[in-house]
């Protein structure tokens, strides 16, 4: 089952198209890469897919429901969540708190119960604090529990985004090159993350230079060039494409 | 320290400086200025929430106290409405009058916002100042005591210990807000809109909220002021009374409540201390907001706990 | 009827005048640092009241108008050198927070270097009315208008044909490249906020002639500035001049035609209606968040 469908969808800035006429379907509980050189519009695939901007023309379904136009609060609501390749944390707040704004759309977030410290909204809290806390050991936080996001390192915030992401259990999960600035090691345990969030069911979108981790854990990949699709298929058959293999490497490649 | 214990921790210090305070005065002078240090306060902790927590900056709040000041006004004066209903009124329809703008102006950011909301505060001056046959114009209005259910609020000495326990009542209320999911969204909005965004947090909503949730605390501080003072001039209304505001919680501190709190304190008392040197007194202040700006940006009681704890640390 | 349409017209294009030049003193400092100086105000009243009392003092007109401005400027140049770059990279509450307290601290000098009466200056060629299609026009008016066109022109032609001009407007599009290129950054900050009090000044003293000053008259003459600036989005001269005239001819209008008691209140109801639909203003820039 396709639970996210993408369908000629378009994004224009100044007449330059940034994404154009795409169409591509991401299987329910795969991870899913989408592969490209700089510039080649995954970015803005994503906002588009995440609503933060709106397509120029085309849609998006999710769960077979058309969710183009949308905000992405509503989007996340449905069960859509995304990390960022540059940095939207919240450094003026805790390591945990930031987790915890993740789960915002669990809690009781009435504004009178909240004024006045009702027990039931402070119990809930407290729950969502433990639970925020396991899925900040999940991502491998446990060491910064305590800390203020302000104070923590570039490859910690990648992860504490991932498990703000994570605390709104989202259906779907669009990470945006969480390799990025890492180094092998970092990387690879963010490998593994991802591979645990999909195997709990979480489907995965997945943009990524990394081309030995896109390789290694992607069930389907597309591949992006000007905007455009390039070439879809299993990690395999994009890796023996010639088209893919000449935009990455050229074309004497 | 964990949360609880700072929580009750500082509310009880708070309560503790309340109850001490007036040891010192010697005569009501010093309990009418308490009364409007607290005022201020109150006021400051409602805008903090705006502009320290949400981080949206508003030059318009002295227009929603002197809305609040004006409705407790005309209400009882022209209508003999009881006090307490007045006061709920004029800030029922501060609330409505701040929700039907903030959604338009909150899009806006920045010096945007600022030049939004410092232009609804001047029109409500100006409109307070022309419509004589309402307000009473530029000469002000007079209106009577706070009665409610048989009781009055009157003196200054009265009016310290129901100001002192409205501001407790505040800051618990604001902690309450800070420490909840709401509180933590606001604070979200601060740190990335669109990282809130994308978990959910419908950001907009959230900065509409705490706009008409800081300009009620303004009204109902302007009612309590209008009767407390028993006169008012339009000019509580104006673009400095606003700037005022926001100097005390930039002062104080942004994104602490109790730093709202000190700030308000101390420019409210600047002015007397400095009541000797009155002709240097608007040059001072303008030293003093630069000052801080300058050295401490984070305001005095954040810039104070870094300095403790690092000395901590330093053991 | 035509007659006083005119008279408000000609009222409006004068106080746009101010505007306008007010309103480009916001923009430069704001291309160049990306701060919102409130003590813009401030500066049209040095410029007026500097003049005004040295005139009075027996110092010749052409004489007392270049001292003030250069008085006007070294306030500014103090301002950016003192309160403003020491808190580069502040956020904007804290930058606001500054010129506003700048802007109280000039004041309070005023108070005490000067006084706290109104003060005015002689009209500089004289109070004989012009008659146009049945409107008057004071001469004075000719002056803050042809001063205004003057400076203007004085403005574009550095902006776009002087090294150093433009020089100070690459920085503004883009402080790394500029700095790459080798423009001195500070230096291109000292001169906007020296630039921005000149023109200050220059509005201060042509309109003194007609509307008095005293040490609070920057207050509302900078607050307007700083809604012609908005108006036409910030940080764009042209925006800021059509601005600063928008506001000064609706103003004349409607204090002729509907309240003159509303007439401060004119510019700011202009300016929320305005950004409730454009809200970067007429001419700014729109685009989309980068994230």
């Amino acid at each position: 089952m396709s639970l996210l469908k993408v369908e000629k969808l378009s994004k224009e800035f100044g007449g330059v198209h940034a994404v154009e006429d795409l169409t591509f379907t991401v299987e329910t509980g795969h991870i899913h890469s989408i592969i490209g050189p700089n510039g080649a519009g995954k970015t803005t695939l994503f906002n588009l897919i995440t609503g933060v901007y709106t397509p120029s023309s085309g849609r998006v379904l999710f769960q077979d429901r058309l969710v183009s136009g949308m905000k992405p609060y509503e989007l996340a609501a449905l069960g859509m969540s995304r990390t960022f390749q540059n940095l939207q944390i919240f450094f003026n707040m805790q390591a945990i708190e930031n987790v915890m704004v993740g789960h915002h759309l669990h809690l009781d977030r009435r504004f009178l119960p909240s004024l006045l410290r009702l027990p039931q909204v402070t119990r809930r809290d407290r729950e969502c604090r433990d639970y925020c806390a396991g899925l900040m050991e999940f991502v491998g936080l446990g060491k910064y529990l305590d800390a203020d996001a302000a104070s923590m390192p570039y490859g910690a915030l990648k992860r504490l985004e991932i498990a703000r992401a994570l605390a709104a259990q989202p259906k779907m999960l669009l990470l945006d090159e969480p390799a990025a600035g890492l180094n092998a090691t970092e990387s690879r345990e963010i490998d593994e993350v991802i591979k645990k969030v999909a195997s709990s069911g979480v489907t995965v979108v997945l943009v990524e230079h990394d081309m030995k981790m896109v390789m290694g854990i992607s069930d389907q990949i597309t591949a992006l060039d000007y905007g455009r699709k390039l070439a879809e298929g299993t990690p395999a058959e994009v890796r023996a494409n010639p088209e893919v293999v000449s935009a990455y490497l050229g074309t004497n490649g | 320290m964990n949360l609880m214990t700072a929580r009750t921790g500082g509310l009880a210090a708070l309560a503790i400086v309340v109850a001490v305070a007036p040891v010192g005065f010697s005569n009501s002078y010093f309990y009418d200025v308490g009364v409007n240090a607290m005022f201020n306060a109150i006021v400051c902790v409602g805008l903090n929430l705006l502009i320290g927590y949400a981080g949206q900056i508003s030059l318009g709040h002295a227009g929603f106290f002197a809305l609040g000041a004006y409705g407790s006004g005309i209400l009882t004066e022209r209508y003999g409405v009881p006090a307490i209903v007045a006061l709920t009124l004029s800030a029922a329809v501060v609330g409505i009058l701040a929700f039907a703008v903030a959604r338009p102006i909150l899009k806006l950011k920045g010096h945007y916002l600022a030049m939004a909301t410092l232009g609804i505060g001047i029109i409500i001056h100006i409109v307070l100042k022309t419509e004589a046959g309402i307000t009473g114009g530029p000469d002000g209005m007079s209106l009577g005591n706070f009665k409610m259910l048989g009781f009055t609020i009157k003196g200054d000495q009265m009016w310290y210990w129901v100001t002192g326990v409205l501001l407790i009542f505040a800051v618990w209320l604001s902690l309450n807000l800070i420490e909840s999911p709401v509180g933590r969204a606001l604070r979200a909005v601060h740190g990335s809109e669109v990282g809130a965004e994308v978990v959910g947090v419908d950001t907009s909503s959230y900065k509409v909220l705490v706009f008409v949730v800081s300009a009620v605390f303004a009204s109902v501080v302007g009612s309590l002021f209008a009767h407390k003072n028993g006169f008012i001039t339009p000019d509580i209304g104006s673009f400095f009374g606003s700037v005022h505001f926001v100097t005390m919680v930039v002062l104080g501190g942004m994104a602490s409540v109790y730093g709202a709190v000190v700030g308000a304190v101390i420019l409210t008392l600047l002015p007397q201390l400095l009541a000797v040197v009155e002709q240097y007194e608007a040059m001072i202040l303008g030293v003093i907001m630069m000052g801080t700006m300058i050295f401490m940006p984070k305001g005095l009681l954040p810039s104070l706990m870094i300095k403790l704890k690092s000395r901590e640390a330093g053991r | 009827m035509f007659a006083a349409f005119l008279q408000y017209l000609f009222s409006g294009l004068t106080s746009g005048a101010i505007y306008a030049l007010a309103g480009l003193g916001f923009a430069i400092i704001y291309n160049a640092s990306h701060v919102i100086n409130f003590a813009q105000g401030e500066f049209i009243m040095i410029g007026g009241m500097a003049t005004a009392t040295m005139v009075a003092a027996g110092v010749p007109l052409y004489l007392a108008i270049p001292l003030a401005m250069v008085a006007s400027m070294l306030v500014g140049v103090a301002m950016e050198k003192f309160a403003v770059e020491p808190a580069r990279n502040a956020d904007v509450v804290t930058i606001i927070i500054i010129t506003i307290g700048a802007s109280i601290f000039m004041r309070g000098a005023a108070q005490i270097i000067w006084d706290k009466e109104f003060h005015s200056l002689p009209a500089f060629s004289g109070e004989t009315p012009i008659a146009v299609m049945g409107a008057t026009l004071m001469p004075q008016s000719l002056w803050v208008i042809g001063v205004a066109a003057v400076v203007i022109v004085g403005l574009w032609y550095f902006f776009n044909r002087t090294m150093f001009g433009k020089a100070m407007l690459g920085t503004s599009h883009n402080r790394l490249a500029a700095q790459l290129v080798g423009v001195a950054v500070k230096k291109v900050l000292l001169a906007s906020f020296a630039l921005s009090a000149l023109l200050g000044a220059v509005g201060g003293i042509v309109v003194t002639p007609i509307t008095f000053t005293n040490y609070e008259a920057g207050i509302m003459l900078g607050l307007k500035g700083f809604s012609a600036a908005v108006l036409g989005g910030l940080g764009n001269g042209t925006g800021a001049i059509v601005g600063g005239l928008i506001v000064g001819i609706a103003e004349a209008m409607a204090s002729g035609y509907l309240s003159s008691a509303y007439k401060d209140a004119i510019a700011f109801i202009i300016i929320l209606f305005v950004l409730f639909f454009m809200p970067s203003g007429l001419f700014g820039k729109r685009g989309t968040d980068r994230v």
